[in-house]
């Protein structure tokens, strides 16, 4: 599994003495535009792609088919285009997924042209590494075993994710460059300074680092960056007619994984996801948003915020996102 | 003609600022109380800290919670680690680092401040200024913060008192003198009851002043970017060898400081050679013209051996390039300094084996005098000279802080142990505390 190494090597060392004149890659645009506060945290990760690809071994991209990883992908692109991704990507599939998730993935891949691994927790339940209490229960907190698995199978020294700071209070407190040591653990407690932008990504055999590009993203500065440039996302995320469940203070999603128990009706509501995970748990909200403009004109006035309206896994306990992210979790 | 022309920049869009301060001075409760009155909390976030604090037995909704967001911060009432937040006005965005006051905790500190333009250092109006205001004052001035505002906090408990707050003013203007601190703003406030933080409130009536809300959102942004001098460290070399792109050779990076357009002479350091920019690519297309902080891929005219860790600059605009350095140093392991040792250092896009061949002083944080040592221990800042095995090339942090900073590494577990300001060549007067 070293031949990622081996592609950054042929990348940093030039071929001595040899005259090249190089041809202009692409088309020639004058660009007088404002430099504004998308482009900075355009830039900003960029850089800190860039630093991941040149200074760890062997790095992975996770790509999940959801928004966020839809923009790190186009990072991905504007860091290393005209050359090739010097990672792979990878998915950790829960075989909880929206079908036209999965099927956007593995399109967004095949236009690409880039590698994608993709690791199932279906295998680790069959090894035995992950046991679930009931076929249909949330699959979100056993994804760390698999991605660890994952992890150490590919010897990957850097995971690239798509978290956010604004998504919830424990990832307000992570660094860009988060240190996991040899069992995935985060220490919240003992964190690696983090100062300008100068990234310590030094790690031991069997240590890696969790990079995360989009960290002072917003969720309304993501949908402006998909605005903005073009992306196309899974159907999902625009309103549409779907048989809910209502639970809790959350819709659920009607589908062989949840089904209405005593006293639940199903309802057919037009509604939208904001975030795309495990089937069982993520919940769309009730939205006329149809459009990627619509939908930045809702998030921007939205007074729930995008986990608290969607992640019944996340409101199990006032910690959950903390000690998930202590096992290895994202 | 000038190459700022046609890119236009709003600095006035976002405005990164910090709280800091000693422990318990009510940074976080002001953070909450800034983002509930200006009504950037989401209702799940209000119900679920509401809950918290009545499971706590707390009569009123702590409103630090919404940034402690540890199970060990909500356990002890402490901040532990930065917290960072995120909100708009119709004037501007924020990027909000509460930081912790506990001096144990000092590096995350030094963590959020050294990407901020703006620090709120409060100060509990019963105590005044303690040596950990003072501490975090100097630190704010030293990684070179532009304004920075002294919240007299918790003017409940003294009865609003007007001669209180004119005290601790004058006592922080009196320390501040030693600092290169050039905007300081004063204002008295209670981050509990909200006085003086968004509303004005009805009892301060003898501060004629602007709230927090309204600095923030009028404060002048100044950027801590030089736009003068080309600054472009190589992060990496794309060489994609497609068909098409058999002959392409990119060199990668950001723009860390001035400008630069197709045509311009340029010079490779540390090696001297030169050059002239052939293209400037982007995902978009081929640009005349790129500033910073841009990314972007640079060709030059002429095939030379540039790798990562070198840098490109413009002729006209040369840094400094040598092996030995002075620079100040903020220590942040609770591993001493030891001079016998060797470190590493990364300093743009270069790691280096470095050495510390002399500490020329410590700071007292107290009276700002320069002591002999030996050492430095966590939480010190001094002074050192630095030896390095390869050269850097690198300018003075006052003149450019993307070329003046690096950290310094311990090898043997790969932590970052101290944040690093380079100050004047060895030998060469200048200082930058
Ligand atoms: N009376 C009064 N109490 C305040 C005020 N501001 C904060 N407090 C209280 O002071 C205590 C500490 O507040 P925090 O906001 O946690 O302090 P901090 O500065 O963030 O503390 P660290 O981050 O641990 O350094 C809490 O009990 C607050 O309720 C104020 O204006 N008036
Ligand atoms: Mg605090």
């Amino acid at each position: 599994m070293n031949t990622m190494l081996n592609d950054m090597e042929e990348l940093v060392t030039p071929a001595p003495g040899v005259v090249v004149k190089t041809e202009p890659v692409v088309i020639k645009r004058p660009v007088a535009r404002h430099f504004g506060h998308l482009d900075a945290l355009e830039s900003e990760a960029i850089h800190i792609m860039r630093e991941v690809a040149a200074e760890c071994a062997n790095p992975t991209l996770l790509f999940s088919g959801g928004k966020d990883s839809i923009v790190l992908l186009r990072l991905a692109e504007k860091a290393f285009r005209p050359g090739r991704f010097p990672f792979p990507l990878m998915h950790i599939d829960t075989g909880h997924n929206f079908p036209e998730v999965i099927e956007f993935r593995d399109r967004r891949v095949k236009q690409l042209g880039e590698r994608l691994i993709v690791r199932s927790m279906e295998d680790s339940i069959r090894q035995g590494r992950v046991v679930l209490r009931s076929e249909n229960q949330s699959r979100n907190p056993f994804q760390s075993v698999t991605l660890l698995d994952a992890i150490a199978e590919f010897q990957f020294d850097a995971c690239i994710g798509g978290a956010r700071r604004d998504e919830e209070k424990a990832r307000a407190k992570e660094r860009i460059f988060s240190f996991r040591d040899e069992f995935g653990q985060w220490d919240p407690k003992n964190q690696r300074p983090e100062l300008w932008d100068i990234y310590n990504t030094r790690v031991h055999p069997g240590e890696n680092i969790r990079v995360f590009p989009i960290s002072n993203w917003t969720e309304l500065d993501v949908w402006e960056y998909i605005a903005r440039e073009e992306l196309e996302v899974p159907h999902i995320y625009f309103a549409h007619k779907r048989d809910v469940i209502r639970r809790g203070t959350g819709l659920l999603p009607l589908s062989h994984l949840v089904q209405p128990t005593e006293g639940e009706k199903v309802e057919n509501l037009m509604v939208r996801f904001r975030t795309v995970g495990d089937m069982s748990c993520t919940c769309p909200v009730e939205s006329p948003a149809a459009s990627v403009g619509e939908i930045i004109a809702e998030t921007a006035i939205t007074r729930i915020t995008e986990r608290g309206a969607t992640r019944m896994d996340d409101q199990t306990s006032e910690a959950s996102m903390e000690r998930r992210k202590k096992e290895g979790y994202f | 003609m000038s190459a700022i022309e046609s890119i236009s920049f709003d600095h006035s869009e976002l405005l990164r600022f910090i709280t800091a301060g000693s422990v318990d001075d009510g940074k976080s409760t002001l953070i909450g109380r800034l983002l509930h009155d200006s009504k950037s909390i989401f209702e799940d976030q209000l119900s679920a800290i509401t809950h918290t604090s009545q499971r706590r037995g707390f009569e009123a909704v702590d409103l630090s919670l919404l940034t402690d967001g540890l199970q060990a911060e909500r356990e002890q009432g402490i901040t532990i680690d930065v917290a960072y937040r995120y909100f708009a006005t119709p004037k501007r965005k924020f990027i909000i680092a509460d930081t912790p006051g506990h001096e144990q905790y000092t590096r995350n500190m030094v963590t959020g401040a050294s990407t901020a333009n703006l620090a709120i250092i409060l100060i509990d109006a019963r105590k005044g200024v303690l040596t950990q205001s003072r501490r975090h004052a100097y630190l704010a001035s030293l990684v070179g913060i532009p304004h920075l505002v002294v919240a007299v906090n918790k003017m409940d408990l003294v009865d609003y008192s007007r001669d209180v707050f004119e005290r601790i003013c004058e006592e922080f203007h009196v320390f501040a003198a030693g600092l290169h601190l050039k905007n300081i703003a004063y204002i008295p406030m209670s981050a509990l009851n909200g006085d003086m933080v968004v509303e004005r409130g009805d009892k301060l009536d003898w501060y004629d002043g602007m709230t927090l809300m309204d600095l923030l959102e009028n404060v002048p942004v100044d950027h801590d970017i030089n736009l003068e001098d080309f600054r472009f460290p190589v992060q990496l070399v794309c060489r994609p060898q497609t068909e098409e792109l058999r002959d392409f050779r990119g060199y990668m990076g950001r723009i860390e400081s001035g400008s630069i357009r197709v045509g311009d002479s340029v010079q490779v350091l540390p090696s001297g050679l030169t050059s002239r920019i052939k293209e400037i690519v982007t995902y978009e297309g081929n640009v005349d013209e790129a500033i910073a902080p841009q990314s972007v891929t640079l060709a030059i005219e002429d095939h030379l051996d540039i790798s990562r860790g070198d840098m490109l600059v413009k002729i006209a605009q040369i840094p400094q390039v040598t092996k030995e350095f002075n620079a100040m140093l903020c220590w942040l392991s609770d591993q001493n300094l030891d001079p016998r040792r060797k470190y590493l250092i990364k300093h743009t896009t270069r790691t280096v084996k470095a050495m510390v061949s002399r500490i020329d002083y410590r700071l007292d944080i107290n009276s700002l005098n320069h002591e002999p040592a030996e050492t430095l221990k966590m939480n010190d800042i001094g002074r050192v000279s630095l030896k390095v095995h390869q050269p850097l090339v690198w300018d003075s942090y006052h003149r450019n802080h993307a070329t003046g900073s690096f950290i310094v590494i311990d090898e043997a577990n790969n932590n970052t142990i101290a944040a690093g300001m380079i100050c004047a060549a060895k030998d060469q007067a200048g200082s930058c505390d």
